[in-house]
């Protein structure tokens, strides 16, 4: 009963609650005092539902009691500010969404809820989910708990760092270019993103709507199987949902990877990648071999094209899909604002912070009239060479294997003014994106400074149980332990 | 020759006055599919100001959009009998430019691919005073594709406020482009009668221009005869009846003529037809064009009409205005005018079916339903329906007049109780006495009373002036009460008058 039950994965926490060696308020209760005591220094959440995570925590008990609790029930999760929720405000961390209340919850908020998960509240990101530190949140800024002086990751930085500061089990967040993935590898937590079409998409706050995925970030691999579990599925509110059967992903993990091939393209570990990054990521690969895994490889000729064919797709999307944030409805509307057009301009201008406004910016001119073919037609082109060449290459390989990142965790305020290095960083991570495939991140070492590196899995489509597989042998048998971050103020 | 012709001088060279007008008309129909395109939400936008709305058509953060399969089968429906290809693979498209009236500030709507395209309309072409048909006009339908209708907005409200009233977002939307091949007023006009008139057969609409759910534009330009480039084109919109278009249209062609003749060139713009005053007035420039930088809708899968589908819903398509015409003319004998008025909408056309199919036969049947019925509905304000007269009454009401049970002159006077009280038209012969004396016997008493009354007259006909007869029947048939058989009547004169 002295355990921190903060620290727990959400496994040893569901089979303590079975076993009646805690409550489900007694877990509630102990992330709750550790929320208290480490995130005036970390910032991962921007609301804590204290009264709201006590009284479902009361619910999980009832359920447990009564014999019907599935894995997650009392389990701790937090949400990306992204997702839409009755409780509490939905701001994408956006000035023009201050106070925004959501009339309906996202279908992944539901399903968790059904499954009796334990909502701590919501937690920080990149405005709108663009960036890739969670500098660009208007709300706080959040700090990376492995050095306080230095980023979580982004956009889901808040997921990354609640997870990684033990303020919950489990996060959920989205990954548009990378934004589970790589806030996962910075903080040394576990972060998957979902084929494209697993994860119904109605009630999460569209960035990029080809693009964007809901998914987990945990603290082993185990936890994102049990939460796939529960938020994937076909959902008739979003038409792109996939009409796919799902598995029970926690049988995929075997231990196993003997009849499996790893692909390791070429491209992806070439001198532009550190090697702070590369000796961690080539050593993952080699355990797998050690444990009868081929290592095989393979070729993404056209990954150098990916951020500018990423950045064009992903900006005349969000160029509409932010065009609802107008004033007329909901939202900031300025109040110096005298007419309609000064309502549209006042209110956006001021409402939007400057890297959604050069993200709106952009994407509006590569769907401008004679601008449409050679940027957004050309782009959508490329996207589906570049889907082609995963597909070769999935011809030789059940999995292929690369780095997550070039390098470990920026300082604050590194990338601030380097937008266009800040672009280029996401190299390993919007392929996939552009893909439409499942990939996961996992920690694979850490820097001489300490900082945590990440490896990435990424898999065939709609096949996240084999990539899931691997992850967890390795994990199993890799012998990292990253210990946990000290938060040394 | 001498330098450029002054058009205005009128030297016989009418070639240099002359020019053809080119319009093509882009028609917005309201699709009557019970919930909206993207949502659950009720189509009926004459609720109270916001109530029929949700999420999805209010554009909130985070939703996403379903596609109403209903809306796409009346698409296809509309498509299929406007003759045009029907589509195996479609997609929508977002449209994007700001307004209050769009809840996401993108519509959307279909782009390069729309559900239909390549059809054509026969038109036969009428002119807004005269409904008898001049001529008969082809216009081939560009194409017809799916969208979703806008919030409306009202301005000038209590403290100088604008209101946005979001139940019409999302209502399905049915854009309709022909090619520019009409040529006038009339013919446009007539493309709009004929277009309503198909759609109200498919049942997919309602077409009420007033309330809004058919809206029509109309692009407009003139060319010199012969000539194969188009001039330049102005859009007329904002019209809010038919004759509204027709007169629209007239306008706008004078307009331009005059620009040209003077020596201008026609602006390409927006003009707003204002009813009122009888003219177009500009609106928009293409300088201030939107640049609607559209792109396929992300959050939707593509459509695909499969050829199973097209059949299916091309099976349960009603039979078309121009065929049932047609049957009506070949098949039930009817005049090629009266097949036309008793097919001009699908209810009438109904009704005249039920009527024959209750036992009437066809030509008496048309007869009273566009003679005295229609006048009878008319003066209350109906539509020949079997609410108004049960099919049934009406076809054995000219059963009594063919088997010579009543007179045609009783069944008319009967005609308004019939409507007014719902009753079987054999009900009310008996009970009101009004069965039409056709025996002699009862008869010969009144036409001796006839001829003893009216010697004068009576010795006209004895003396071969046949005129006279018609008087002695009026007489005969005022003394019955109009109760007797004018045929018999007939009869009996002519054995009183000419065996004495
Ligand atoms: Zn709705």
């Amino acid at each position: 009963m002295s355990r921190d039950w903060f620290g727990c994965t959400a496994h040893e926490i569901s089979d303590a609650l079975r076993s009646g060696a805690v409550t489900a308020r007694e877990v509630a209760q102990s992330c709750l005092d550790r929320i208290d005591a480490v995130d005036g220094r970390v910032q991962a959440y921007v609301e804590v539902w204290r009264d709201e995570a006590l009284r479902q925590a009361d619910a999980a008990d009832a359920r447990i009691q009564a014999g019907t609790a599935g894995p997650l029930t009392g389990v701790p999760v937090s949400l990306k500010d992204v997702l839409c929720t009755q409780t509490g405000a939905t701001t994408c961390c956006s000035r023009i969404l201050e106070g925004y209340r959501s009339p309906f919850d996202a279908t992944v908020v539901r399903r968790l809820q059904e499954a009796g998960a334990v909502f701590l509240g919501k937690v920080n990101m990149d405005e709108f989910a663009m960036g890739s530190t969670t500098e660009n949140s208007a709300r706080q800024v959040t700090r990376n708990p492995w050095d306080l002086e230095r980023v979580p990751g982004g956009s889901s930085g808040g997921s990354a760092a609640s997870v990684a500061a033990d303020e919950t089990a489990i996060s959920i967040g989205s990954d548009t270019g990378g934004s589970i993935r790589q806030p996962a590898a910075f903080c040394g937590c576990v972060g998957m993103k979902p084929t494209y079409g697993r994860v119904s998409r109605y009630g999460l706050v569209a960035f990029a709507s080809s693009l964007d995925q809901i998914g987990p970030l945990a603290k082993d691999v185990r936890d994102c199987a049990t939460t796939l579990n529960v938020i994937c599925g076909r959902d008739p509110h979003d038409s792109t949902s996939a009409d796919v059967p799902v598995p029970d992903f926690t049988e995929a993990l075997t231990g196993d990877v003997g009849d499996l091939r790893i692909g390791l393209p070429r491209e992806c570990f070439t001198e532009d990648l550190s090697d702070v990054v590369r000796g961690p990521v080539i050593q993952a690969a080699r355990t797998l071999e050690d444990r009868g895994a081929t290592l095989v490889d393979v070729d993404l000729p056209l990954l150098r094209y990916a951020v500018a064919t990423y950045y064009i797709i992903c900006t005349a999307e969000a160029s509409a899909n932010l065009a609802r944030f107008d004033g007329v409805r909901y939202g900031y509307r300025d109040p110096d604002a005298k007419n309609v057009q000064d309502m549209y301009v006042l209110s956006k201008s001021r409402g939007f912070g400057p890297e959604v406004q050069r993200r709106i910016v952009l994407g509006t001119y590569v769907l401008s009239s004679g601008y449409y073919d050679a940027y957004y037609l050309k782009a959508q082109r490329v996207r589906r060479l570049i889907r082609d060449d995963y597909a070769r290459a999935f011809a030789s390989c059940d999995a292929i294997l690369m780095p997550v990142t070039p390098s470990p965790a920026y300082r604050l305020g590194e990338m601030l003014d380097d937008p266009l290095q800040m672009y280029l960083a996401d190299i390993y991570t919007i392929g996939v994106n552009l893909a439409g495939l499942p990939a996961i991140s996992v920690p694979c070492g850490k820097s001489s400074a300490g900082l945590p590196i990440g490896m990435q899995l990424v898999g065939k489509a709609f096949d996240e149980a084999t990539i899931l597989r691997a992850a967890h042998a390795y994990e199993l048998h890799a012998g990292i332990a990253l210990g946990r971050p000290a938060l040394a103020g | 020759m001498t330098g450029a012709a002054d058009p205005m001088q009128g030297d016989g060279n009418t070639v240099s006055t002359e020019f053809e007008a080119v319009i093509g008309m882009e028609v917005h129909v309201e699709l009557n599919t019970r919930s909206k395109v993207f949502c659950g939400c009720s189509t009926n936008f004459h609720a109270p100001p916001n109530t029929n709305v949700c999420p999805v058509c209010l554009g909130m953060p985070g939703v996403l959009p379903v596609l109403n399969r209903r809306a796409v089968e009346r698409s296809v429906a509309a498509g299929i009998a406007l003759g045009c290809t029907i589509s195996r693979w479609s997609k929508m498209d977002r449209k994007n430019y700001f307004y209050p009236d769009l809840a996401k500030n993108y519509q959307i709507s279909q782009y390069d691919l729309p559900l239909s395209h390549d059809g054509v309309l026969e038109v036969d072409v009428v002119s807004p005073g005269s409904q008898t048909p001049s001529a008969s006009k082809r216009i081939r339908i560009r194409r017809a594709h799916l969208e979703e209708d806008t919030a409306r907005n009202t301005h000038a409200l209590p403290g100088g406020c604008s209101g946005v009233d979001f139940n019409r977002s999302g209502v399905p939307l049915l854009e309709i482009v022909t090619e520019p091949d009409i040529q006038n007023a009339d013919e446009a006009y007539s493309y709009l009668i004929s277009l309503r008139q198909l759609l109200l057969y498919l049942g997919i609409s309602d077409c009420n221009m007033e309330e809004g759910s058919l809206r029509a534009e109309a692009n407009i330009s003139l060319r010199r005869p012969g000539a194969t480039e188009l001039g330049v084109k102005t859009e007329v919109k904002n019209v809010a009846s038919f004759t509204g278009a027709y007169r629209a249209i007239e306008y706008e062609i004078a307009r331009q003529r005059q620009v040209l003749l003077d020596g201008g060139t026609v602006v390409q713009e927006t003009r707003g037809w204002d009813a009122d005053r009888g003219v177009t007035v500009a609106q928009r420039t293409k300088e201030s064009a939107h640049d609607y930088r559209y792109f396929p809708e992300p959050d939707l899968v593509p459509i695909v009409v499969d050829a199973a589908w097209e059949t299916e819903i091309r099976s349960g398509l009603p039979e078309l205005p121009k065929a049932r015409r047609e049957r009506f003319a070949t098949a039930l004998g009817l005049s090629s005018y009266d097949a036309t008025v008793l097919t001009a909408t699908r209810a009438i056309a109904d009704y005249f079916e039920a009527v024959v199919a209750a036992g009437a036969p066809a030509k008496p049947a048309a007869n009273w339903i566009m003679g005295d019925l229609q006048a009878v509905l008319s003066e209350r304000d109906l539509e020949p329906s079997d609410a108004a007269l049960p099919a049934a009454h009406l076809a054995a009401m000219i059963t009594l007049i063919e088997t010579g049970k009543i007179s045609g002159k009783i069944a008319k006077d009967l005609l308004p109780e019939l409507v007014d009280t719902k009753r079987p038209p054999e009900a009310l012969v008996e009970e009101k006495g009004l069965a039409q004396i056709s025996d002699a016997g009862a008869l010969r008493e009144l036409v001796r009373k006839a001829v003893a009354d009216n010697p004068g007259p009576a010795q006209d006909v004895r003396n071969g002036k046949t005129k006279a007869v018609g008087f002695l029947v009026g007489q005969v048939m005022k003394a019955s009460k109009g109760k007797a058989n004018p045929k018999v009547i007939n009869e009996l004169l002519q054995e009183e008058l000419t065996s004495e």
